[in-house]
């Protein structure tokens, strides 16, 4: 039964990566493909291995790569953080709301996730730029007399990856939530706990499971993201995603590309790891 | 429960709202704008419906969209297929070998950056055409198998929370009434989750609809999505027919969603009146 997706998944995700790593160790070549073959024969009857690792030496020399590492970590932390600051709220008001209520917040939360990625950036386009809507609004009310400088700046990319990414924070923190026994609340109240205080005690850390699957999974593919720095990041948005990117499509410089991607994989699987051991605590304990 | 906090909340959950469709109204009433300038709305001849023929006599967005739809459907279809095997096995069989390393595979692509994922699938597709001449150039087939690898880890889990709550003992007396397993999965089990099978079809559906990095990665020329030509349009600035496609989208997502959950509540509610 599980067989063939089993197949699957090894066919086009676990072997694209050894293929990956592979042509990561590769030179470079003018052909097409352009990189060399990892073995050759060398005479009849021996074969030569030639492992290249330039490219991850590249790596390391050129300051460009480990600048965009630290960069993309330091945004996906961030952002991270303000998808935790304006999610938990809103998880909870939903999970406390009344059962008719809750079902069309909920609603209202999956309906944006539906909606093309690409589009809902593109929206910000519009709001931010120098004759957009944010602008043309603060000049009408005379807040400011110029427009400002909003897209292409660190501030329109940081809005771009929590705004796209805050439904991935919202809908694990509310199935958390949403299994809360809110009774143990009452108690502590009734035995003289201050309401933050049985927050802080019972509430936030019984949902320590639902706000790690929340962070995973907007820190993990927020680290890599290419299409949110690409347009409302501007030239100077330095982001390991759109590296690799440039790297690949306007380089042509597959080995390096692979080597940038191998990088990310090393940082990025201990956080996957753990993710999964996140999602296994929380269905059992869900039984 | 304590009247200001519960304030404090409710002014979270308005702002975050606002925050989450501020964008997505803006669009929905530029789209009506009859200016080239798209943000700058014009008194004179606005509302108009000028960028929606535009939008209907652009071809090259047409054939995108056409190149999308088929993506979409094709991957929506095998996803489905994939993941609900992916996601019986995984709920049914709690024990069997390698099964750590399959759901390890099956949550990986649901947070794996896209890019690294586009990446190895074109370097695998380029070696298999080296290999075995197999595929031929990159197009619909390569892009559908790369889609597919990602829409079935999500059709997977849709299925797997389903099977969670999913009473057993009904296929257990259907079993000791004389049926046999394959019986059993379209007679009682198939029916039962039908409902997560639809959602799991349409996220599919939308997620290639969607996707811009992994297409980019896998398409050949002529073979450009509709995402693709929204960004490299996008990328030149804001222009009033992505005002107009995305109000067509958003107007459609809607249409859906509303029309599943109200069929799934229906559902429900004579589900359990006849349990």
């Amino acid at each position: 039964m599980v067989a063939l997706p089993y197949f699957w998944l090894v066919m086009f995700f676990v072997v694209p990566f050894l293929i990956v790593l592979k042509i990561s160790f590769s030179d470079v070549d003018l052909a097409i493909p352009p990189y060399k073959p990892l073995l050759d024969w060398v005479g009849k009857n021996s074969l030569a291995i030639r492992l290249n690792f330039n490219n991850y030496a590249f790596l390391f020399t050129d300051s460009l790569y480990l600048n965009a590492l630290a960069n993309s970590i330091k945004v996906a932390f961030i952002s991270t953080l303000w998808c935790l600051a304006i999610g938990y709220p809103m998880a909870y008001g939903i999970a406390r709301a009344r059962p008719a209520t809750r079902s069309i917040l909920l609603l209202l939360v999956i309906l944006p996730f539906w909606t093309s990625l690409l589009l809902r950036v593109y929206a910000w386009i519009g709001l931010l730029k120098a004759n957009g809507v944010i602008n043309n609004i603060l000049i009408w009310l005379g807040v400011i007399h110029e427009p400002l400088t909003l897209l292409y700046t660190p501030l329109a990319m940081y809005i771009g990856i929590v705004y796209s990414y805050l439904p991935f924070m919202i809908l694990p923190l509310y199935a958390n939530l949403e299994k809360m026994d809110w009774q143990l609340l009452e108690a502590a109240e009734d035995l003289g706990c201050r309401p933050y205080q049985a927050f802080l005690k019972i509430t936030l850390p019984l949902s320590r499971n639902g706000m790690l699957a929340g962070s995973m999974l907007v820190f993990i593919p927020a680290v890599g993201e290419f299409v949110i720095p690409a347009l409302l990041g501007g030239p100077n948005a330095l982001m390991i995603g759109r590296v690799l990117w440039d790297e690949f499509f306007s380089n042509r410089a597959w080995p390096v590309a692979s080597a940038v991607a191998i990088l990310l994989l090393i940082i990025l699987v201990p956080f996957m790891m753990w993710y999964q051991s996140v999602q296994a605590r929380e269905s059992a304990g869900a039984r | 429960m304590n009247q200001r906090r519960s304030y404090f909340v409710i002014t979270c959950i308005a702002f975050g709202f606002a925050f989450l469709y501020i964008p997505i109204l803006s669009m929905v009433v530029f789209s009506f704008n009859a200016s080239k300038l798209v943000t700058v709305w014009d008194t004179v001849n606005s509302p108009s419906l000028k960028w929606y023929s535009a939008l209907l006599q652009d071809d090259e967005i047409l054939d995108a969209a056409w190149v999308s739809l088929k993506v979409a459907v094709i991957n929506a279809s095998g996803s489905v297929i994939l993941g609900t095997l992916a996601g019986f096995g995984l709920s049914r069989f709690t024990q069997f070998r390698g099964r750590f390393t399959f759901n390890a595979m099956t949550t990986a692509p649901l947070v794996m950056p896209e890019v690294i994922t586009g990446l190895s699938l074109l370097l695998l597709f380029v070696a298999m055409e080296q290999l075995i001449g197999w595929p031929a150039g990159r197009g619909i087939t390569t892009m559908t198998i790369g889609h597919m690898t990602f829409s079935m880890a999500y059709v997977t889990v849709v299925v797997q929370s389903r099977l969670a709550t999913f009473d057993s003992s009904l296929e257990e007396a259907a079993m000791d009434l004389g049926a046999r397993p394959l019986k059993v999965f379209f007679v009682i089990t198939l029916p039962i989750i039908f409902p997560a099978i639809l959602s799991g079809w349409l996220l599919a559906f939308t997620l290639s609809w969607d996707d811009l990095v992994i297409s980019s990665f896998t398409s050949g020329p002529g073979s450009s999505t509709l995402p693709m030509v929204v960004f490299s349009k996008v990328r030149l600035g804001v222009s009033p027919e992505i005002n107009v496609l995305a109000t067509l989208t958003i107007g459609a997502v809607t249409l859906m969603i509303v029309g599943v959950s109200l069929w799934m509540a229906r559902a429900n509610r004579s589900g359990k009146i006849a349990a």
